[in-house]
């Protein structure tokens, strides 16, 4: 189910502005990879290129090449629409659909893919609440709107969403940063619990956070205002955490950073 | 009347009272320019519910007695003499029929197609588009309703009456569509009528679909859907309020629509026999009062003429409430 990411070489556009430049990095399936970095260093537009969910915004494009096991996801012949269902995304605030009730927002990902019996659909709902540790506090109140819920709740309520869809690969965007710490808590042991079926890439400001939820960090920077984002360095969380290889890093990580 | 847009502020939590937290006079600092805005809020509030209520009341009281006088039916009949005050003959059926046959087919026409334009404009077109697409649109709004007329008349109709000559040769036997041998129908007025609210579902629908927040967008391309499903998920839903409103909006003119109908739709003789044939001429509430305006010489007259427009105004206003009350309804979602 979960699959490996090979990037290499990658630059991202908008229009004529290089907004990132040459990453190369590995994704291991049923892994956790944090970006961690300063605001503006291309770390979002980035994770964004891996279901190609900043083509959304007019002259973004990219060079280079992104591959999920062995596809290509940039191939003439793949269709976004197709690479969005198969890389799941959880953004920085909840945005459960306001029209929709909790179970409709679930459903929404199937009902999009066609699945039509009630049956099967009461199935999946309950599966990925269940996944994202909110069934007990919802299943009495499925038909009331997501909106209600607690901020919390509705990220949780999103995950469930994105999952429901069983993708091989999960984006969340600062998932954590509309949160208060219990919630944020709550996100984290859950990316623990995911990762055994999901391939998690995570972008986050909280160092702490990337410390406690990740296998893998990877550190992004600015060369200068104004110049593209550049990946400084990846490594085993623990490494870079301990023991850098780049000065950048370890001024980062340790709050000395400019 | 139905708020324009229909759609309520996400980030405001109501209080402990259930209010906003800046509404009611909690949020007043007692200076004079505070309570010189809040008096002038409040009076221009305050004006326009007085002028709702004159206007009913002058409707009643101009139109009970020549509703008490009349000698047949208000509601079912389809007789209208009023020429003698002691014999006064009257109902409004035949209007009834008509108004609401034509607001219906502007709406029918109007509604999808401004829904669609103004999806267009904010989802589809290029950037450069928009704006002047817009801007087009809208001058439809500036045209006046007499231009309208003139044109549906000298122009359309004769356009028009093939199609309405073949639509009553191949569906004639549909009672709606039979043939009747005017041009100047209730379909035709339906036809100009929903070019000239076009505009009106237009604006608005697009105000709405425009403010659609970029997160719920993005919320649901990221589960894979595409263009269209993606605007079936987040912005239709979002605009639905607005979308209400805006038809109601356009409804409201199309009831009222005065000059235009008047000059275009072909009268019926007195005693003419009754037919649901859309292909049928007619008059709406608005044109019968309009073509008589120059008969307003005694009261009990002139009452039987404002019963009418009183039928109207109350007939708008069960349209505005009941989109209201369809809007309500879905409130806990919308927010």
């Amino acid at each position: 189910m979960a699959k490996r990411i090979d990037v290499s070489d990658l630059n991202v556009y908008y229009g004529a502005f290089k907004a990132v430049e040459g990453v190369t990095m590995t994704v291991e399936p049923r892994s956790v990879t944090a970006f961690i970095g300063p605001s503006g260093c291309g770390k979002s537009t980035f994770l964004r290129t891996l279901n190609r969910m900043h083509e959304v915004i007019p002259g973004g494009r990219v060079e280079g090449k992104v591959m999920l096991d062995d596809q290509d996801l940039y191939a003439s012949n793949v269709d976004p629409v197709a690479v969005r269902r198969t890389v799941g995304m959880v953004f920085q605030r909840p945005n459960p659909f306001p029209t929709m009730s909790i179970y409709d927002n679930v459903a929404a990902g199937l009902r999009l893919n066609g699945v039509k019996g009630k049956k099967k659909l009461d199935e999946v709902v309950e599966k990925s609440l269940n996944g994202a540790n909110l069934w007990n506090e919802v299943k009495d109140r499925l038909s009331k709107p997501g909106a209600g819920l607690s901020g919390g709740q509705q990220q949780r309520l999103c995950i469930a969403r994105a999952i429901a869809v069983e993708p091989q690969v999960l984006l969340m965007d600062e998932p954590c940063s509309a949160l208060d710490p219990i919630s944020t808590l709550a996100i984290e042991d859950l990316i623990s619990e995911l990762k055994s079926k999901y391939t998690i890439v995570i972008v986050t400001h909280n160092m702490q956070q990337a410390a406690r939820v990740s296998d893998q960090t990877a550190f992004f920077n600015l060369a200068a205002t104004g110049k593209p984002g550049k990946l400084v360095e990846v490594d085993h969380t623990q490494k870079i955490f301990n023991n850098p290889g780049v000065k950048a890093t370890e001024d980062y990580i340790s709050g000395r950073f400019g | 009347m139905a708020s324009v847009t229909g759609v309520s502020v996400a980030d405001e939590l109501p209080g402990p009272d259930g209010r906003g937290p800046l509404s009611g006079d909690n949020a007043g600092t007692g200076r004079l320019g505070d309570k010189a805005f809040a008096a002038a809020a409040k009076g221009s509030g305050a004006l326009v519910i007085g002028l709702v209520t004159l206007v009913g009341v002058f409707l009643l009281w101009q139109a009970i007695p020549a509703i008490a006088d009349d000698k047949v039916n208000f509601l079912t009949s389809r007789e209208w003499s009023v020429s003698d005050s002691d014999n006064l003959r009257f109902g409004i059926v035949e209007l009834l029929w008509t108004t609401v046959a034509a607001s219906t087919i502007a709406m029918l026409i109007a509604v999808p197609v401004g829904v669609a334009v103004a999806l267009f404009i904010t989802q589809y077109s290029p950037r450069w588009l928009s704006r002047p697409a817009a801007s087009i649109i809208d001058l439809l709004a500036a045209v006046p309703s007499i231009v309208y007329g003139l044109w549906g008349l000298k122009t359309f109709t004769p356009w028009f009456d093939p199609f309405q000559i073949w639509l009553s040769d191949h569906l004639g036997w549909i009672p709606l569509f039979s043939r009747t041998g005017t041009s100047g129908t209730i379909l035709l007025i339906g036809v100009v009528l929903s070019i000239m609210i076009l505009p009106i579902v237009t604006a608005l629908s697009r105000e709405v679909f425009a403010q659609t927040p970029v997160t719920h967008m993005e919320g649901a391309l990221a589960l894979g859907a595409t263009k269209w499903e993606m605007i079936r998920t987040a912005v239709l839903p979002f605009g639905r309020p607005g979308v209400i409103s805006a038809a109601m909006l356009a409804l409201g003119r199309a009831l009222g629509e005065t000059i235009a109908v008047t000059i275009i739709v072909s009268t019926l003789p007195q005693g003419s026999k009754w037919t649901w044939s859309l292909l049928n001429g007619g008059e709406t509430f608005a044109s019968r009062i309009a073509n008589n305006a120059g008969e307003f010489d005694s009261p009990a007259k002139t009452g039987a003429f404002i019963a009418a427009g009183l039928v109207l105004f109350v007939l708008t206003f069960i349209v505005n409430a009941i989109a209201r009350i369809v809007i309500e309804r879905r409130k806990a979602f919308t927010e």
